[in-house]
Order: C-alpha cells, then structure tokens, then sequence
C-alpha cells in the first residue's frame, strides 16, 4: 500500500506540490490525470528520489517503508519503479548490459542470486517477446536511437524484468499508436495481481480503456481535487479540466 | 650516507660526466657523439618551463627540482610479476632488461635488449628522434641505459608480445630513461602490449620509443600506464609510417603523480594511416597530459584520435593535439576529438587542438567538449536499484567507449580494460 499525506515540495524554490493526499491499497490501479504543468512528473519524482526535487513537507510511505528518507537506489529495491515521460539515453551503456546490471542490482537487494548472461537473456527474450520488442535493441545503447514507442517500450520491459511493487507510469501513453498502447497496456496488465499497485499518470483518457484503473485521481495546482471511479476518467474527456477547476 | 643527488639538468650531466665510460655503447664513436650532442642540448636547455609553448600546461619544476639517483644496480629478492598477458614477453627492471625474467625464444624476428644489440643500432638509434625540439628526448639519449630492440623482418607475423617495466623500489629517488627501438619490415605486423608498473616507487620513468614502419607494415600499440604516486612518468614516441602502413596506438595512463605521453607521428607515404586513441584518468593531485603532433606528409593518409579524460579530486589534465597537413598531402583524412570528464569541481582540464592545414582538398574534423557526469543518466541508473558508485562507475565507462571502439585486439583490451577498472577502485568511489 501507498500512503500519500500532505506531501509538499518546490523546485528551485517554486512550491509545487502543495498538499497530496493519496491512498493506492495494495493490488491496484489507479490514475492521476490532470493538464500540463500540474505536479504529475513533479509527483513522480518526488517519489523516486531525484534532486533538484525538494520535499518540504508530508510523508509518502510504501507498505509502512518511509520512502522520502530513502536514496533513489533503495526505493528502487523496496519495489518503486518510474517508467520516465522521457527515458534517458546512455551513449556507451549496452542496453543488456544496463537491463542485467539493474535486474542483478535489485535481485541483489532482494537477497536473491544475480543471473548470468545466459539466464539474463533467456528471461529477457522471453519479456520482449510479450512486447512485440525486437531482439536487436538489447545490442544497442540504452534508448540511443530507439523511436518515442521503443523508448516507452524498453520502459515496460525494465518493468516486466524488475517486478516492482509500485509501478509509476509517467505518460507512458504519450506518442504511442494505438497498436503501440494496447502492447503497453498488455505489459502492465500481465504485472497487475494482489502484490503489484500502479499510479498510472496520464493527460489522456485513451490509456485508461485499457489499463482500467480502480481508481482516478484528479491533479490540479499541486493537489488531489477530485477522485473517483473509472467513470471520472470519461467524464473529464467529455467535460475538460475547466469544469473541475470550476467545481473545486 | 652519500649526498643527495644533485637536482635538475645539472644532476644529470653531472652523472653523465661521471658515468660516460661505463654507459652502454661508450666505445662506438657514433653513440658518443650522439651523446655528447645530447649532452650540449640539455646543457642549454634543461628541463622545459611553462614559457616553452609545448609545456605551457604541464609544470615539469616538481622533476626539475627532484634529485634522482641512479637505479640499484642489482635488484634483491624476488619480484612479484604480474600474470603474463602474452606468451613472448620482454620485462624489464628499473629499465633494464632481464633475461631471467623474459621469454622471447624461438621468435621468426628480432627481440632483444638495446644494451646488448648497439652494433646493429648504428643508423636507427636517434634518426627519428630530433634532440633539439624535444628536451625529453635529449635526456633519455644522454642517460639511456637500455631497453627494447624489436626487429621484425618484411612479411613476418609477430603477433603479440608484451613488453613490462616494473620499478623497484629503493628507499631513494631514481631515474630511468629506457630506450626502445622498434623496426618492422614491409607487410611485417606486431601487436605490442606496453605495461608499466611501480609499487611505490619515488622515480622518474622518461622511455623514448623510436618506431619505424615499412611499407604495409602493421603496428598496434597498446599501453597501460599503471605506476604508483611517486612516479613520473614522461614518455615519448617518435614514429615514421610509410606508405599504406598502419600504427595504432591505445593508451590508458591509469596511475603516476604525473603522466606526460607524447607521440610525434609521421605519415611519410600515400595511403598511410594512424590512430591513436587515450584514455588518462587523474585523481589526487596528479596531472595526466597527452600531447600529439601529426604529420601529414604524403596524400591519401588518414588519422583518428579520440582522447578521453577523467578527473577527479584536484587533478589537472593536459590535451594537445596537433595536425600538420602539408602541401602534398591531398585527401588527408583527419579526425580528432578530446573530451573531458570533470567529477570533481576542483578538478581541470586545458585542452588545446591546432590544425595547421596547407593542401587544400582534405577532410579534417576535430571538436572538444568538457563536462560532468549527467545528473539525469545517474538518476535514472539509481531508479534501477543501481547504487550511486557503480551507476557512475559505469557512466564513466561509456564516457571512455569510444576511445576503445577499434580496439579489437582481445588481449588487448582486456589489459587496458583492467587498467581502468583498477583506477576506478582505488580512486572512483572517493570521487
Ligand atoms: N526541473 C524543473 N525546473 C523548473 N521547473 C520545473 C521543473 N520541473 C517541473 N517544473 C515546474 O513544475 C510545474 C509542474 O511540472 P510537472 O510536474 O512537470 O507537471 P506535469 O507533469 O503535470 O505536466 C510546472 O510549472 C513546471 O514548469
Ligand atoms: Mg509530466
């Protein structure tokens, strides 16, 4: 479970998030929506760890573990994984290398035996497969010249190999075909069971028809507004957030 | 209790003086007269100051200043070598050369301590290495004791050969200057793994290399420079390429107080080629340079240089790089790139790329970039559950992977490889 109170925080001294209350129980789904420029990445974030991300106020804990005293690499082996709005490049890093090199790390931290490059890639031809992903983009640089639909896709697959607790998935949806999305959604919802939640962050509806959350959470200003059922999600796309924004 | 050695130029034509009759080679008049040339030049000039434009950047006062001794004369007690890398292998202590420790029998070519062979050396010792630019130079052909003399004929295959020097430690600083003469004959191929290594050792290591390629000879030169904090190190390659011949050339300077690795190469015949790739990494207060200068002298000849530098603490590092493109040299294709790698703020880089281009239809491309590690690639490693030092651990090994892209000798890159990582585990996690 993740439990979200009065979490505050600024970048370069801008207040930001101004008070999130947020519950995700353990074993599901839900969305954060909200237009540009509302705290959604902010949130992320703050939540896996980055600098320049400075919290100010509020706790955010994960099955009672206190994550805002944790460093990025110890969320991480406590079970947070941040698909990014936009995954990095890593000129020079093998994208195999840096997929074993991370599933080791978190299975080290789990207590667990590190795989060997035979194991690493069985198991992770086996995860690209389900993503319709092509062997070739394990030999290349970590996203050096993947398409926005590669990168998002290498994204899901850290994710399938990772096995996170909590997953959050910043606009992974953004700049995807639909074909492309239906591929995604199949990935996270081949993840969902009683031990895996998910804070899907997204600025369209389209996602949710096929990641259908448990719940939807309405970012706006740097707070939660609104929360609801799936069914928020559709009135939003009918209504936009000016109704809301009205309302709140 | 002997005195402390006399520091600076005059130290070492002090002991000049009183070693000439005993310094290998004193009987053959044209290696005394190449001495005592050396001898005038040093005499003028000393050890270069920053007002010496080809040392502008590095200070070299910290050598002046020292007063080295001469090597032990016999090293007691065994040595611990490191694991051989290659089957043939010449090593050598404190610059000299031991059989004993050696394994070089039953070449097809000539490999063989200088000390022994100076006869034959008439006429190749000293004729690509002009005294009076290089002050380094000139001190090693003043003092040179000894060193490796690889003499490959035309069409012969050497393969590999490792060629060590470990410095022993004597309680008292010491220089040493070896001398190595590599020759290979047309078509003739070697692949040279040069290691240096030195415990902690207070000495000044200054080996000049004299390298000769024949025609469509093929030379790959890999180096790894892994010495302790009281070494200097300042070494220098002079070498002629003829036509459609190859040296390549990987360095990793992974160690010493102070690393000067200067090449002056020649491309003297059509369709000639040099690559010569770095990697110098510095922390502490150390100082790492690499200084190159390029000759273009015949067309269709191509360079590539790609030096890479990792600071850490309060290191300094040095690039320069000079392309001399002459008239005659049409369809020179040249690239060069250094970049530097800050992860300290106290940390400095001086870089200076000059091109001097006189033929008119060439392909010459050089950049330089300083910065520091990525704050974004390190947090999205650390997101993945790596930790935070070998997430930078591994973002400088793809910093330095395209100085050893081409490297596709495995023996090779294994040895350079372990270089890197052995400065990253004494050095990297304190960074
Ligand atoms: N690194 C940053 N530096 C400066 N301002 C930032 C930074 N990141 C976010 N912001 C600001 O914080 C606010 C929220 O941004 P963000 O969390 O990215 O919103 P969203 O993901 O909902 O579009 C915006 O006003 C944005 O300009
Ligand atoms: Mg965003």
């Amino acid at each position: 479970m993740l439990e979200i109170k009065g979490l505050t925080a600024e970048v370069d001294g801008k207040p930001i998030l101004k008070g999130v209350d947020l519950i995700v129980p353990q074993g599901e789904v839900h969305a954060i929506m909200g237009p540009n420029g509302s705290g959604k990445s902010t949130l992320a974030y703050v939540l896996s760890g980055r600098d320049g991300y400075e919290v100010t106020g509020g706790t955010a804990l994960l099955h009672g573990q206190d994550l805002l005293a944790m460093e990025p690499e110890e969320r991480a082996a406590a079970g947070v994984f941040l698909a990014f709005q936009y995954p990095v490049e890593l000129p020079g890093v093998g994208n195999a290398t840096f997929l074993r090199t991370a599933l080791n790390a978190i299975r080290r931290a789990k207590g667990e035996s590190e795989f060997d490059a035979m194991q690493f890639l069985k198991l992770a031809r086996e995860r690209m497969k389900a993503l319709s992903m092509n062997d070739e983009m394990l030999k290349r640089g970590v996203n050096v010249g993947f398409s926005g639909g590669e990168k998002k896709r290498n994204e899901i697959l850290q994710m399938a190999l990772l096995q996170p607790k909590l997953a959050i998935l910043d606009e992974t949806d953004s700049g995807l075909d639909i074909d492309a999305l239906k591929i995604v959604a199949d990935g996270v919802n081949a993840m969902r069971g009683p031990d895996f939640s998910a804070l899907v962050i997204t600025h369209y509806q389209r996602l949710l028809d096929y990641i259908v959350p448990d719940r939807v959470h309405v970012l706006m200003g740097g707070r939660i507004v609104r929360s609801g059922g799936p069914e928020l999600a559709k009135e939003l796309e009918a209504q936009g957030y000016g109704a809301i924004q009205a309302a709140a | 209790m002997t005195a402390a050695p006399q520091p600076g130029a005059a130290g070492f034509l002090a002991r000049y003086q009183g070693l000439k009759d005993h310094l290998p080679g004193a009987r053959l008049p044209w290696l005394a007269a190449l001495r005592s040339d050396a001898a005038a030049h040093v005499a003028a000039r000393g050890f270069p100051t920053r007002r010496v434009e080809a040392w502008k950047y590095t200070d070299l006062s910290p050598v002046a200043q020292a007063g080295f001794a001469e090597p032990l004369t016999a090293v007691a007690g065994a040595l611990t070598l490191p694991k051989p890398r290659c089957a043939v292998r010449a090593v050598f202590v404190d610059g000299r050369f031991r059989a004993d420790l050696s394994a070089l029998d039953g070449l097809a070519y000539r490999a063989a301590s200088v000390a022994q062979h100076l006869d034959a050396l008439e006429g190749m010792l000293g004729a690509l290495a002009p005294l009076a630019e290089h002050p380094m130079t000139a001190l090693n052909t003043l003092m040179f004791e000894d060193g490796l003399f690889l003499d490959v004929p035309a069409g012969v295959d050497a393969g590999h050969l490792e060629l060590l020097s470990i410095a022993v430690d004597p309680g008292r600083p010491f220089a040493f200057h070896p001398r190595h003469v590599i020759r290979l004959g047309a078509g003739a191929k070697l692949t040279l793994l040069e290691s240096a290594i030195g415990g902690s050792a207070q000495y000044l290591h200054n080996p000049v290399f004299e390298i000769d390629l024949a025609e469509g000879a093929v030379l790959t030169h890999g180096r790894a420079q892994q010495e302790g904090e009281g070494a200097f190190h300042l070494s220098m390659i002079h070498a002629r390429i003829a036509a459609e011949a190859r040296y390549d050339t990987m360095a990793v300077s992974a160690g010493a107080r102070l690393t000067r690795m200067e090449i002056h190469a020649a491309l003297t015949g059509p369709k000639a080629s040099c690559h010569m790739n770095s990697a110098q990494l510095a922390a502490g207060r150390a100082v790492v340079d690499t200084t190159t200068a390029l000759d273009h002298a015949a067309p269709d000849c191509a360079s590539r240089q790609t030096c890479k530098t990792v600071l850490a603490g309060q290191a300094r590092g040095v690039f320069q790089g000079k392309i001399l493109v002459r008239r005659e040299a049409q369809k020179t294709d040249g690239y060069q790139m250094n970049q530097a790698l800050l992860l300290s703020e106290e940390a400095e880089m001086d870089s200076k790329p000059q091109l001097e281009i006189y033929a008119d239809d060439v392909k010459c491309s050089h950049g330089a970039t300083i910065g520091a590690l990525d704050a974004d690639s390190l947090f999205y490693l650390r997101s993945r559950g790596v930790p935070a030092d070998q997430a930078r651990s591994m973002l400088v090994q793809a910093f330095l992977h395209e100085a050893f892209e081409g490297l596709e000798d495995d023996v090779l890159r294994e040895a350079l490889t372990a270089a890197v990582d052995g400065w990253w585990v004494r050095h990297g996690t304190a960074s």
